[in-house]
């Protein structure tokens, strides 16, 4: 127990975010023991480090991951994302959303037989690009669609 | 308080596909109402298993919209197959929900 304590520490001071999250009182430390949840890359506020933070800097543009999305989203809060990946071995699919205050919405790992695809609906800002990251053997491949955004999502 | 939960697992050609609805705020703690925000209370990790076995392990943002449904796909199946899948949220509650493939 004492051990895990002074591991969240010294990874607290290591990432400015999650620093911030602890001071902020948003996150209570247990919490952060026990969720396995990717803290450091839900909380990046730009693409750029978002992809950094899932190791995706070097995606290279790719015409086997099949990205879904409207053109134009009438509602910002529900904008429907449909990705399907034809890379063969493709392990996980996140979805980035350049200009949403948090840009990365979820990522999803496939094992066991589990087909690379997903269906979900994201909320967004506004108009942006939506990059979806596959991963597969370690290297990470991407496609990107700009869908226009008529009333925002987020906030209110 | 209990967030219910609604999923169907059907036998398509060659892939099982599963959907499945979640009761949930997916509150993203910047929205204000009377000017004071909104704590933030989402989903974090989704969880499906087939036959108790994990196949699809995701993990999500404040920006998933409310009432969060996902559609997941699975190699192969038969009818009668056990689908479920779970949910925990940043605050620590959680549901889950079971269903055969039909």
């Amino acid at each position: 127990m004492d051990e895990g304590r002074r591991v969240v520490l010294r990874s607290a001071g290591a990432t400015g975010a999650l620093a911030a999250a602890l001071a902020a009182g948003l996150l209570r430390p247990e919490r952060v023991l026990a969720a396995n949840w990717d803290m450091s890359a839900f909380r990046q506020k730009t693409a750029a480090d978002a992809l950094k933070s899932i190791g995706a800097q070097d995606a290279a543009m790719s015409k086997d991951v099949i990205l879904d999305v409207p053109e134009i989203a009438e509602n910002g809060a529900v904008v429907p994302v449909e990705i399907t990946s034809h890379i063969p071995g493709t392990t996980s699919i996140a979805v980035v959303i350049d200009k949403n205050p948090f840009p990365l919405t979820s990522k999803f790992n496939f094992m066991n037989g589990a087909l690379p695809y997903v269906k979900v609906n994201v909320k967004m800002g506004e108009s942006s690009y939506i990059r979806v990251i596959a991963e597969a053997g370690g290297k990470h491949y991407v496609a990107m669609r700009e869908v226009k955004v008529t009333i925002g999502g987020c906030g209110g | 308080m209990a967030r219910p939960m609604k999923i169907r697992a059907s036998l398509k050609s060659g892939y099982t596909d599963i959907r499945v609805l979640m009761a949930h705020p997916m509150e993203t703690g910047q929205r204000k109402v009377k000017g004071k925000l909104v704590p933030a209370h989402f989903i974090e990790n989704v969880t499906v298993k087939v036959n108790g076995k994990t196949v699809i392990e995701g993990q999500t943002s404040q920006a998933i919209s409310r009432n969060p449904v996902f559609s997941f796909r699975v190699k192969g199946g038969t009818k009668g197959d056990k689908v479920e899948i779970g949910w925990v949220d940043n605050k620590g509650e959680s549901n889950s929900i079971e269903a055969a493939v039909a």
